[in-house]
C-alpha cells in the first residue's frame, strides 16, 4: 500500500509541527505581551492533552535531537513530505493559546502562533498549509483572528479543541462558524482539552490513558451538540472535520442518534434530516488514529457502515505514535477508497487547496496518477 | 372492499377518536376538525398501538430557535417509541416514503342511505335520523 499511497501524492490532513517555545514566539508578540511573557516566565505551553514525554505524543524516532516531539522543519520534511510524497501537509499546531482562560492573552498567543507558522513553516516549503488557531473563549476575538489570517490562502481551516468551555453547538460559538462559512474554511475539531472541564461527564479521571480514550466520547458530545443545536441548519455550507477522533465510534453513534431523533425530533425541529444525512453532508474525519478491530479484514465492514466514501481524509498524525513502520494507511482499508481518502476527499473538503492549483493541471495530473480515470 | 359502519358521527367529536374492531383488525378512527380518518392501530415500526398515542401538533423550523407550530392535533405520536405520524396520510414524519401506517377510506353516510345497503354494522343499530362513520376495507 505504501507505494501506491506515495504515487498518488497524498494530502496529509493532520500534521503537528513542534509546539513553539516562548523564545520562538517572542518576535511575533507585541511589546506588551513580550514583556508579560518574559516577566512572568511563561513557557512550556504544550497542551496538557499531549505531555511532551508521553509515548503517545511522538513515535520514538520522531523526537528531535533535543527530545522535542516532531523535531524540526527538516525532520518533518523528511519524515512526512518526502516519505509519503505528500502533496500538501496541513499543519495543526497544538498550542496552549487555544486553552487560555484570559481572552486577551489567548488571542495574543494565537496570533503569534499563526504568524510564526506562516513565517517559519509556510514560507519555507510550498507544500505546507495550516489551520488558524483561535481563542474560542472570545468568539469576537476568534473571528478577528480568522479574518486577519484568512486573506492568506495557505490557511485552510479554523482549529478548535474538542473540549473547551461549553458544548460547541451552543450559540455563543456561532460567530466563529459564520466567519468560517463565509470565508470557505472548514472548522477542524482536534482531540484535546483545554481542561476547563473534566474530560469525562463523571468528573476528573486520574490517568493520561483515561484522558486519551475519553476523547472519543468527547467527539460524540460535540457532534451531537452541533447537530442538535442546529449548527448545520444555520450554516448550510459549513464543514466540520473531526481530527484524531478514532473514527470507528461514528457508526454506533449515528445509529443511536438517528433512532432517538425519530422519537424526539419535535424538540429540535430545525434538525429536519436524520443525523446520518447531516454527517454525510457536513462532517469529515481524519484517518489516524483509527480504532480498528484486531483483524484487518474486519475494518472494511466498519467503514462500510459510514455509508459514504466521502468522509475519510488521509492523515499521518505526525508525530503522534498511533502506528508504526511505513503503513500510514491502516491495514484493511478498502482499496477502492485509496484515491478518495488520499486526494479527492481532502481536496473537496479544503476547497482553498484548489486555489493554488489550476483546474486543468489538476485534471491531467489526476489522470496520470490514476486518481481518476 | 366492504363498507363497515363503525360509529355514529356524534360519538367521535372533533379532536376525538375511537378504536374499532373491523374484520379482525384494530382500526383507529379520528375526527380532525370535522374530517374523519382511519388508521390501522399498529405502528409500522415495531407494532405498537399507534392509535392510542398522543395527538400533537406539527412543529417545524427553518432556523434554530424558531418553532413553527401548526396543525394542532393532526399528528399522532406512537406510545412505544415516539415516532410521529400524520393522521391525514399515515406517513411518518421522519421517513414518510418508507415508514407509513395503513390508512382506510372513511365516509360519512346518512342513516337513511345506509338503510338501503350494502353495509355492515356489527355492533349497533343504524337509525335513519343519524349520520354514521363508514370505513371501507
Amino acid at each position: 500500500m505504501t507505494v501506491q499511497l506515495r504515487d498518488l501524492g497524498p494530502i496529509d490532513c493532520d500534521v503537528h509541527p513542534p509546539t513553539p517555545r516562548m523564545a520562538e514566539l517572542l518576535p511575533y508578540l507585541d511589546p506588551h505581551w513580550r514583556e508579560v511573557m518574559v516577566g512572568r516566565g511563561i513557557d512550556g505551553l504544550e497542551l496538557a492533552s499531549y505531555p511532551p514525554g508521553s509515548p503517545l505524543t511522538a513515535r520514538p524516532e520522531w523526537h528531535g535531537p533535543d527530545g522535542r516531539p516532531g523535531g524540526d522543519l527538516e525532520m518533518l520534511k523528511r519524515e512526512v513530505l518526502e516519505r509519503w510524497g505528500v502533496r500538501y501537509a496541513i499543519l495543526n499546531c497544538l498550542h496552549g493559546a487555544m486553552a487560555m482562560f484570559s481572552e486577551d492573552m489567548g488571542a495574543a498567543l494565537a496570533r503569534a502562533v499563526n504568524d510564526w507558522i506562516a513565517k517559519e513553516w509556510l514560507d519555507r516549503d510550498e507544500r505546507f498549509r495550516a489551520s488558524i488557531l483561535v481563542t474560542p473563549r472570545s468568539p469576537e476575538l476568534a473571528v478577528a483572528e480568522i479574518e486577519r489570517r484568512a486573506s492568506d490562502p495557505r490557511f485552510v481551516q479554523v482549529l478548535l479543541l474538542a473540549a473547551g468551555e461549553t458544548p460547541l453547538g451552543r450559540r455563543a460559538h456561532w460567530l466563529i462558524y459564520a466567519a468560517a462559512e463565509r470565508l470557505g474554511l472548514p472548522v477542524g475539531i482536534h482531540a484535546g482539552s483545554a481542561f476547563h472541564q473534566p474530560m469525562t461527564s463523571l468528573g476528573w479521571p486520574s490517568f493520561v490513558v483515561e484522558d486519551y480514550v475519553d476523547q472519543a466520547t468527547t467527539f460524540q458530545h460535540q457532534l451531537l451538540s452541533l447537530i442538535a443545536e442546529g449548527v448545520f441548519t444555520k450554516f448550510p455550507r459549513l464543514t466540520v472535520v473531526l481530527i484524531e477522533s478514532g473514527v470507528t465510534w461514528l457508526p454506533a453513534f449515528l445509529w443511536r442518534a438517528t433512532k432517538e431523533w425519530r422519537a424526539l425530533r419535535s424538540e429540535v425541529p430545525w434538525v429536519d434530516r436524520s443525523p446520518i444525512e447531516i454527517v454525510r453532508d457536513h462532517v469529515r474525519l481524519t484517518l489516524q488514529p483509527v480504532d480498528a478491530p484486531a483483524e484487518p479484514e474486519r475494518l472494511a465492514a466498519v467503514i462500510e457502515e459510514l455509508g459514504s466514501d466521502d468522509l475519510l481524509l488521509f492523515s499521518t498524525d505526525y508525530p503522534h505514535w498511533q502506528w508504526d513502520g511505513d503503513d500510514a494507511l491502516p491495514p484493511g482499508l478498502p482499496e477502492r477508497l485509496l484515491s478518495k481518502v488520499a486526494v479527492l476527499n481532502p481536496r473537496a473538503t479544503y476547497r482553498r487547496l484548489a486555489a493554488s492549483e489550476p483546474e486543468e493541471s489538476v485534471r491531467e495530473e489526476s489522470v496520470a496518477r490514476g486518481i481518476v480515470s | 372492499m366492504v363498507r363497515h359502519v363503525v360509529a355514529p358521527v356524534a360519538e367521535i367529536p372533533p379532536g376525538g377518536r375511537k378504536i374499532v374492531s373491523v374484520a379482525g383488525r384494530q382500526i383507529g378512527v379520528f375526527n380532525v376538525g370535522g374530517e374523519f380518518f382511519a388508521l390501522l392501530n399498529r405502528c409500522p415500526h415495531q407494532g405498537g398501538s399507534l392509535c392510542l398515542g398522543e395527538r400533537i401538533g406539527l412543529v417545524l423550523s427553518d432556523e434554530p430557535g424558531v418553532y413553527r407550530y401548526s396543525r394542532p392535533g393532526e399528528m399522532l405520536r406512537c406510545p412505544w417509541h415516539g415516532w410521529e405520524f400524520d393522521i391525514r396520510t399515515g406517513q411518518s414524519w421522519c421517513d414518510p416514503k418508507r415508514t407509513r401506517v395503513r390508512t382506510y377510506p372513511v365516509a360519512i353516510e346518512a342513516g337513511e342511505t345506509l338503510m338501503k345497503g350494502p353495509y355492515q354494522a356489527e355492533t349497533f343499530p343504524v337509525s335513519v335520523e343519524a349520520d354514521y362513520v363508514v370505513v371501507e376495507l
